[in-house]
């Protein structure tokens, strides 16, 4: 479904970001990608939804090569991909169901479908209450919500998060966190960049830990027999070093 | 649909640089307008003096008028030439004495030589024609001289050609600051959306949906100044017509064809910012 095979990434002017990266990702696995800032994470998130491509290597994300996409193929394929960030990136000015809605209109989506649409990624992430609330009204916990929402709404077979929980409270976090296992119980990948070590310790998903640009660790490379169509599976973590 | 609301977007947020685009695009065509009028005016008189294109060729003293005659019918068989007359001294002395007036006295018989007019077909009286076919006039023996109107044939020409360059060049330099300003609205209006473009794009929006209102607000202006320019041009047109001489103005193709060309400043102007600021976002 995904998968890098000997990815680099160099920026101009400020180096190598990433090298020798190489992992796959199942259908309906759950992944955590770590390390210290600047380690590399985003630009992996990045590649993965195109808005990067890779200096040498290549990326393929449900038969899109990184080599050959063109805008239009790129464009299929995010509406395939939910994205959530650790800024939100709800707009002001609009509900939280405007916001939710903004994501099918843009992609021409017919207006007969997409109220049921929204109500329906609404409910998922327990803020239909809210719908007309404008974001400042909303907590953080709640306006990332809406933005996990928002990355819902068009039935993605992976959620990519960046950071989700970075901008959140303990509490919140711990809210978040929960709705992005449900949906991944629901059947959804989710991979999600982070360096809260508490969370990365206390699930028992798989984790790719990265430094310098480069992957020190992937726990289903370290116990292969573990690995397991079903969610993931039970690779045993190795804890990851401290930093 | 949503393409349809957003457009403007640009234009609202900077109405005045918005003005001074479509105004900008008005006096690009309006200098195109003015130039291609006097173009057009000068065509037209052109035709109508051409009308009156003749290449005169004057018979050496004594030719014999059997030589003239055979000279005539071959000269009549020219591909341009339409018409061949003859004209005696006599006649000459006559004409000339009609056209001079008080001073008829100064002519005396046999100081005008007799001649034969050469008429030249519609649409073969370019200076270079009306050369060719005087050229080969002069190559009989008893011609001694050939005259047409030369010098203002020509001096036509070149009025209408230095007309068209000033016009061009004019019309493509403020056509070129149209594209510049239409440019900077939409660079304006592209940063001042930054954020929901880039979620639209996040969420699979193609580049010719997040494009389209802005090429439709740039569209938009192009015909506006289109307009604004066919109403300066058709009042400039109506001013020389009242005080200064009689004119025609453009017919409904080309006043269409202007309009279009506006259309293609404006959109080109979004076109070219658009594609360039959507990149750094
Ligand atoms: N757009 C960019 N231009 C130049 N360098 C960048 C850019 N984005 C990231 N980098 C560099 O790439 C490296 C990895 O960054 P990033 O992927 O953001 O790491 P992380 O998300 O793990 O903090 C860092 O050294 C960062 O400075
Ligand atoms: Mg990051």
């Amino acid at each position: 479904m995904i998968r890098l095979h000997e990815v680099a990434k160099e920026y101009p002017r400020a180096g190598l970001a990433l090298s020798h990266i190489s992992f796959a990702v199942r259908k309906g696995e759950f992944v955590f990608l770590t390390g210290p800032s600047g380690s590399g994470k985003t630009t992996i998130l990045k590649m993965l939804y195109m808005g990067e491509r890779p200096s040498s290597g290549e990326v393929l994300v449900s038969g899109v090569s990184s080599r050959t996409a063109g805008g239009r193929q790129i464009s299929q394929l995010r509406r395939r991909l939910g994205i959530v960030f650790q800024d939100f990136r709800l707009l002001e000015d609009r509900t939280a169901e405007a916001n939710v809605r903004f994501a099918l209109e843009v992609i021409g989506v017919p207006k007969s479908v997409i109220g049921a649409k929204v109500n329906r990624a609404l409910t998922q992430v327990g803020l239909v209450s809210k719908a007309t609330s404008y974001p400042r009204e909303l907590s953080g916990g709640e306006q990332q919500r809406v933005a996990i929402a928002r990355a819902l709404v068009n039935d993605p077979f992976v959620l990519l998060a960046d950071e989700p929980t970075g901008n959140l409270d303990e509490r919140a976090t711990r809210g978040v966190f929960q709705l992005l296992r449900d949906i991944n119980a629901s059947g959804t990948a989710v991979i999600m960049a982070t360096h809260d070590l508490d969370l990365v310790r206390r699930s028992e998903y798989r984790t790719i830990e990265l430094n310098h640009g480069r992957i020190v660790f992937d726990s289903a490379e370290s116990a292969p027999s573990a690995q397991s169509a079903e969610g993931g599976g039970k690779a045993h973590m190795r804890t990851p070093t401290d930093w | 649909m949503l393409a349809i609301r957003e457009t403007l977007t640009a234009s609202r947020r900077a109405p005045l640089l918005s003005a001074l685009g479509v105004v900008t695009i008005a006096f690009s065509l309006f200098a195109f307008g003015l130039f291609g009028l006097v173009a057009i005016n000068i065509r037209t008189a052109l035709e109508q003096v051409e009308q009156r294109v003749e290449v005169r060729g004057f018979l050496a003293d004594g030719t014999a008028i059997e030589s003239v005659s055979a000279a005539m019918k071959d000269i009549g068989e020219f591909p341009e030439v339409a018409r061949v007359d003859y004209v005696s001294e006599e006649q000459a002395l006559a004409r000339a004495r009609k056209e001079m007036g008080e001073f008829a006295d100064v002519f005396e018989a046999g100081v005008l030589p007799a001649s034969i007019e050469v008429h030249l077909r519609v649409g073969l009286r370019s200076p270079r024609v009306v050369k060719s076919v005087a050229d080969r006039i002069r190559t009989y023996q008893f011609i001694d001289d050939v005259r047409y109107g030369e010098e203002w044939v020509e001096k036509l020409y070149r009025l209408r050609n230095i007309a068209t360059i000033a016009g061009t060049g004019l019309g493509l330099a403020f056509a070129t600051v149209a594209v510049i300003i239409i440019g900077a609205t939409i660079r304006m209006a592209v940063l001042a959306r930054a954020k929901e473009i880039s979620i639209m794009r996040l969420v699979g929006a193609t580049d010719m949906f997040v494009r389209l209102p802005f090429l439709i607000d740039g569209l938009v202006k192009g015909l506006l100044g289109g307009l604004l320019a066919l109403l300066f041009t058709w009042f400039a047109n109506r001013t020389i017509n009242r005080y200064f001489l009689e004119t025609v103005f453009f017919d409904p193709q080309l006043m269409f064809l202007g309009i279009l060309a506006g259309a293609l400043i404006g959109v080109l102007g979004s076109f070219v910012s658009v594609g360039r600021h959507l990149r750094s976002i």
